[in-house]
């Protein structure tokens, strides 16, 4: 008994979808912060585990690109895992988990620490695009106040988080102002990560595959984000270094390591932390040696 | 201070529903600091008439036009715009969607029968109150925030309040939620559709002692929906009295509720409960 062979067409799409999705990212790139409707299609993973983030890559990526797949900051989870191997199959791309070698990195909630340069495009996975849907759950009005660049609504929330909590509370998938224009939703990155984003010299590309949206912000362009005159955005902090490679200024997430609750920060990047543990320990044989 | 033009000009309005009307030649002229009363039984047009004024619903026949003072200074539109714009008393139906939703941002309170329908529920009252301030390009926390307070205050909402949703208080204290929130960034015309009719008789008084007495210190022209002639006799100037969609009597509230000349007036002035 023999196994049918399957053909798949280049990045698993068929040519006409990837041409309605570059269709769609050019439209977004001319737009800054627009969301752009596109027919989102099926793709081997169901919808929420970013699907959209897939079909972009896939519209982007060819035999000479070289892909990394984020998911909360690693690159070793179940998903980032098999997005590699299935692009790696469908497109003939080689992989990796090098922030500074990839050209195209899809991510899940994160930014990656190393600054990303010309050439690289960062594409999001994106759950639900819409900055103002739990405040508004009508789509006919809120592209009406998209439209009309009416986003006193979006200030409600933030004045809401000020009189509850005293501060802005909101620290992930933090509204942003394109270029001037357009409020978006960046997709739930940390609060950490907003100013990255600003004029970065990558293109980043959203999508958003069960809402069937895709929007951009191309290379350098201004990325802003809300807040009061007196109450303005704040990026998180943290006041620790990574107990693993010792960095600080990177954003950490919290792992537990025993029954007791006892736990330990370190980098959610792990390329990032890495890179920093295996730096430093040549740093300290190079210093005993000489 | 009688102005040479009044702020609302209507002449031979009417909206249709399908192949009817649903109200149908009205004409009136509005003037800052008036009080208007539309007055009827239910499916006679009453409110179909204020969303055809505040823009909800479409003008199918006849004008409406209203004196914008404010929209000549504002920073949309070129200089074609702006020359439109000065002139003293603009007709509505010309008006971009843009336009008329900087009306209702900026010039034009609309308070809802049903709360509900005017406040976001789960938000704070204060964030209610400051919501058209916001929209207004407010941008700075501790202001909105004193402004939201000061017309809570004006309003009697208690201060400790100010951080509850409207869906925790009581009905009447929703109603006067609702109207600070049409009232906070000055409107200069407000609607009122049944403002009243959903609470009981003695919260009714009270505010319409307080609507009675915010028009009268702001000076603002107020077009009110109502089935209760109690109300109208009590807030209103003038009085239209509308039957089957049109406007069957029109005069000083005084007069037609004392003197009704219209067999149904003087129907639904005699139908009045004496105590």
């Amino acid at each position: 008994m023999s196994a049918p062979h399957i053909v798949y067409n280049e990045g698993y799409l068929d040519e006409q979808t990837k041409r309605v999705i570059r269709r769609a990212l050019l439209k977004g790139v001319a737009i800054p912060g627009f969301q752009v409707p596109f027919a989102s299609r099926e793709v081997p993973m169901p919808r929420g585990w970013g699907t959209g983030g897939v079909q972009v890559t896939a519209a982007v990526i060819g035999a000479s690109d070289t892909l990394k797949v984020i998911d909360q900051g690693a690159d070793d989870t179940t998903n980032a895992v098999s997005i590699r191997a299935f692009f790696e199959k469908v497109a003939g791309a080689r992989s990796t988990t090098r922030t500074d070698e990839a050209t195209i990195i899809q991510t899940r909630h994160r930014i990656p620490e190393t600054p990303l340069a010309e050439k690289q495009i960062l594409v999001y996975q994106v759950p639900i695009p819409e900055p103002l849907r739990f405040l508004e759950p009508r789509e006919t009005e809120t592209r009406r106040l998209h439209a009309l660049e009416e986003y006193g609504l979006m200030y409600v929330k933030l004045y809401e988080d000020i009189a509850r909590y005293g501060h802005i509370a909101k620290t992930y998938d933090y509204p942003v102002l394109v270029n001037g224009r357009y409020v978006m939703a960046p997709s739930p990155i940390p609060s950490f990560d907003n100013p990255k984003m600003h004029q970065s010299p990558a293109l980043q590309l959203f999508g958003a595959g069960r809402e069937k949206r895709i929007y951009v912000i191309p290379p350098f362009t201004d990325v802003e984000s809300l807040g009061f005159e007196d109450f303005p955005f704040e990026p998180q902090r943290f006041d620790q270094p990574c107990e693993i490679c010792g960095s600080v200024g990177v954003y950490l997430d919290e792992v537990i390591i025993d029954d007791r609750g006892n736990a330990m920060f370190v980098c959610s990047d792990t390329d990032h932390c890495e890179r920093t543990a295996t730096a430093s320990v040549r740093d300290e044989t190079t210093e005993v040696s000489a | 201070m009688k102005n040479e033009t009044p702020l609302l000009s209507v002449t031979g309005a009417g909206h249709r529903y399908g192949d009817r009307f649903g109200c149908r030649d009205v004409s009136f002229d509005l003037w800052p600091g008036e009080v208007l009363a539309v007055v009827g039984e239910s499916g006679s047009g009453k409110s179909t008439l204020l969303g055809m004024l505040s823009q909800r619903l479409t003008l199918d026949e006849g004008t409406i036009r209203y004196r914008t003072a404010r929209l000549s200074d504002a920073d949309l539109g070129g200089a074609g715009e702006d020359e439109r714009m000065a002139e003293d008393l603009l007709d509505l139906s010309t008006l971009s969607e843009r336009e008329v939703r900087r009306l209702w941002r900026t010039d034009w309170g609309f308070v809802h029968q049903n709360a509900a329908d005017g406040l976001r529920m789960h938000v704070s009252a204060g964030g209610n109150v400051g919501e058209p301030l916001m929209a207004n390009g407010w941008r700075h926390y501790g202001k909105i925030r004193a402004e939201a307070e000061e017309w809570l205050r004006r309003v009697e909402i208690p201060a400790d309040r100010i951080d509850e949703a409207p869906a925790t208080y009581s009905g009447g204290m929703r109603q006067r939620v609702q109207i600070a929130r049409n009232l906070v960034f000055g409107p200069r015309l407000v609607f009122m559709d049944e403002p009243t009719s959903s609470l009981d008789v003695s919260v009714q008084a009270r505010l319409l002692d307080l609507i009675r007495s915010l028009v009268a210190e702001l000076g603002l022209a107020v077009v009110v929906v109502t089935h209760d002639l109690a109300v109208a006799r009590l807030i209103s100037h003038r009085t239209l009295v509308m039957k089957d969609g049109v406007v069957i009597e029109s005069g000083l509230t005084d007069r037609v509720l004392d003197d009704p000349q219209a067999a149904y007036t003087q129907l639904l002035v005699s139908s009045i409960l004496q105590g």
